[in-house]
């Protein structure tokens, strides 16, 4: 039995499960980087998440095309990191307790949309499958990482155009300097409020797009609460990630390879309990974050208001 | 000042929460003591439109408000959303104090919050489920039971989903291990009868609303090689969704999933309380305020399986299925889990 684990097949099936798995984590991850390298942490990623997950399923459902859905759900999701910035920001108020109540508004919010506007479970027709021509071709590697549809492709996009900006560009410098030691950002002249509207106006777009990824793409359905807390685990990613795009690669793939794992397990019938094998993926998080602690190099002013001093 | 603004801005934002919630419909508060209609107040983990458990049973209380005369006939409240059973424990006192004649906490979670306020408010009466334990042994006499006979609905697929597998691999999706295992079981014994040698591959997600795993499950059996896929709790929305994208059979269990998958649900096992509740109110009113525990069964009633009248399904399929109903309501088929089967 446990030999069919090791079949080619199966291998195949288990990376193509692994990469399609991670996609949510890696827009929702990347967009709380982002943030969290600026010094504001956002706990409310999940409630975004719904937010656009619902925006843009109603968008398709309603008739418009699969990427004025992708369009909508950024606009909400700038939205909703624009009151979390005018919560967190502005108005300074706790960066955690905040993001909870951003959480529990996206959560009951979309709830409420879905219920006014819809009214039951209803099925749309989402992102299909995109073979990359020739590449979808390569033996193995071409199935595992070229046959998925649109938005998939889109977040591994976003992993090297989210480490430019953070890393070479002008406003990644702010960003990091933001996040390090505002005060010395702030007397070099770069606006610390503004660097941090800016970036939770990007997480809070990615994390719409984490949503939409769900609602119109793998599963296209929309239900409350679809995301399950899909958003506090991206959340958790950043950190295992050590805040660096690459680290949140490693970690979103980690995380869904074992989830993919558990699940070929199961459906092959390995013996290993059902309880033993979804408790794998969080086990997996707990080990790595344990070994990974002591090196990781966190934002110095995370989670920390700035107020201009006198 | 500053600390008052940052106060201000959280007590905004809490509120905001509070608004979007909309968790309890409070149709509870419009009632006419003149009139006084009935009054049911549902406790529910998920949606009332998950198609799967929780709304079977909001359903069933909508028909059974349609059949006794409408709203002047029948109060519904209801709590939904009610996964942390603290939170679902906080709402079964507060309808029992607001002085509710049903109270129903719909998930067998909510066991010993429902004996906790029965013990406190013995003129109400309460339902649980699912579940066949009404209090008696440690003296309580205001709760009923109720629950699904549910491996019956399940051979009953199980024998539908091995006369349609022409790869012999079937994938079941189930929530959490313990809970969905009659369904499951049931499933299993369906399939082997038809097809002894049939695989039926079976993966848990570990919740009842992990859509994102549940779809992921799906193309995991597909790819797996199954042909023909079954599942069940609120997380199928999910695993339908694949089921639809890639023409693969769905059998639904709990609701009507026909609305997910007009192309490929073929056949749905449905919950019908209808029964069990007017039953339920008619004993209430002669003062009967609990000691009963129902079952859902194919005899009773109380199940049901419906054909998806949108595809076109074999005769033959139609006729085991009708045949399977019949040998397990006349007792020549005991849907249950054999050793060989496993």
């Amino acid at each position: 039995m446990i030999d069919e684990l090791f079949t080619i097949s199966t291998l195949i099936g288990i990376l193509h499960s692994c990469v399609r798995l991670a996609t949510p984590y890696l827009f929702a991850s990347l967009g709380e980087t982002f943030g969290q390298r600026s010094g504001v942490l956002n706990l409310g990623v999940d409630g975004i998440m719904l937010m656009g997950a619902f925006f843009a399923f109603y968008a398709v459902f309603e008739g418009h095309n699969l990427w004025v859905g992708v369009l909508v759900a950024i606009a909400v999701g700038i939205l909703m990191g624009l009151l979390k910035a005018f919560v967190s920001v502005t108005m300074q108020s706790l960066q955690g307790i905040s993001g909870i109540g951003l959480y529990l508004f996206g959560l009951g919010l979309s709830s409420l949309l879905f219920k006014t506007l819809i009214g039951s479970v209803e099925g749309v027709s989402g992102f299909r499958q995109l073979a990359i021509p020739l590449l979808s071709d390569i033996p193995g590697l071409g199935h595992i990482l070229f046959n998925h549809n649109a938005l998939v492709y889109l977040a591994y996009i976003m992993v090297p155009v989210s480490w430019f900006v953070i890393n070479r560009t002008t406003l990644g410098l702010k960003i990091r300097a933001v996040g390090h030691n505002p005060e010395a950002a702030d007397t070099l002249g770069v606006s610390v409020n503004g660097v941090r509207y800016t970036t939770l106006m990007i997480g809070g777009a990615l994390a719409a797009v984490a949503g939409a990824s769900l609602s119109i793409g793998l599963q296209n359905v929309f239900q409350e609460n679809m995301t399950n807390g899909l958003g506090f685990i991206a959340v958790a990613l950043v950190y295992f990630g050590s805040w660096r795009t690459v680290g949140v690669l490693g970690g979103s793939l980690l995380f869904s390879l074992v989830n993919a794992l558990q699940l070929w397990v199961q459906a092959l019938d390995i013996p290993v309990p059902s309880e033993v094998a979804v408790m794998m993926p969080y086990i997996m998080t707990i080990v790595v974050l344990a070994f990974t602690a002591r090196q990781i190099q966190k934002p110095a002013a995370l989670a920390r208001s700035y107020e201009r001093g006198e | 000042m500053l600390r008052r603004i940052r106060v201000f801005t959280l007590i905004f934002l809490l509120l905001l929460a509070g608004c979007g919630r909309g968790d309890d419909n409070g149709d509870g508060e419009a009632i006419d003591a003149e009139g006084q209609p009935f009054r049911i107040a549902i406790v529910m983990p998920s949606s009332t439109t998950d198609i799967a458990w929780s709304q079977s049973m909001f359903d069933s209380l909508v028909a059974v408000q349609t059949e006794m005369g409408g709203e002047d006939a029948l109060k519904i409240a209801y709590s939904e959303g009610m996964f942390r059973v603290t939170d679902a424990s906080a709402a079964i006192r507060d309808y029992a104090s607001e002085g509710f004649d049903l109270v129903i906490a719909h998930g067998a979670q909510y066991g010993n919050s429902v004996f906790e306020v029965a013990a406190d408010f013995t003129e109400t009466s309460f339902a649980w489920g699912t579940s066949s334990d009404t209090g008696a042994d440690r003296g309580i006499e205001n709760v009923f039971a109720y629950g699904a006979v549910a491996n019956e609905g399940g051979y009953v697929n199980g024998v539908v989903a091995a006369m349609l597998s022409q790869n012999d691999v079937i994938g079941v999706i189930g929530p959490v291990a313990g809970d969905a295992k009659l369904y499951i079981d049931g499933f299993v014994r369906g399939v082997t009868e038809v097809k002894p040698d049939a695989q039926v591959n079976i993966s848990y997600t570990g919740s009842f609303s992990d859509t994102t795993l549940a779809a992921e499950a799906a193309h995991v059996h597909i790819q797996a090689g199954a042909d023909v896929l079954t599942g069940s709790a609120q997380q199928v929305v999910g695993a339908i969704g694949v089921a639809n994208e890639n023409g693969v059979a769905w059998l639904g269990t709990q609701s009507d999933q026909i609305s997910l998958g007009p192309d490929v649900v073929v056949t749905n096992q449905i919950y019908n309380w209808a029964n069990v509740v007017a039953d339920m109110i008619s004993k209430i009113e002669k003062g009967e305020l609990g000691g009963t525990a129902y079952r859902l069964t194919f005899a009773n009633d109380g199940l049901r399986l419906e054909f998806n009248e949108n595809i076109e399904i074999a005769d033959e399929v139609k006729e085991a299925a009708r045949t399977a109903i019949e040998d397990i309501k006349s007792g020549a088929v005991d849907p249950v889990l054999l050793e060989e089967d496993e």
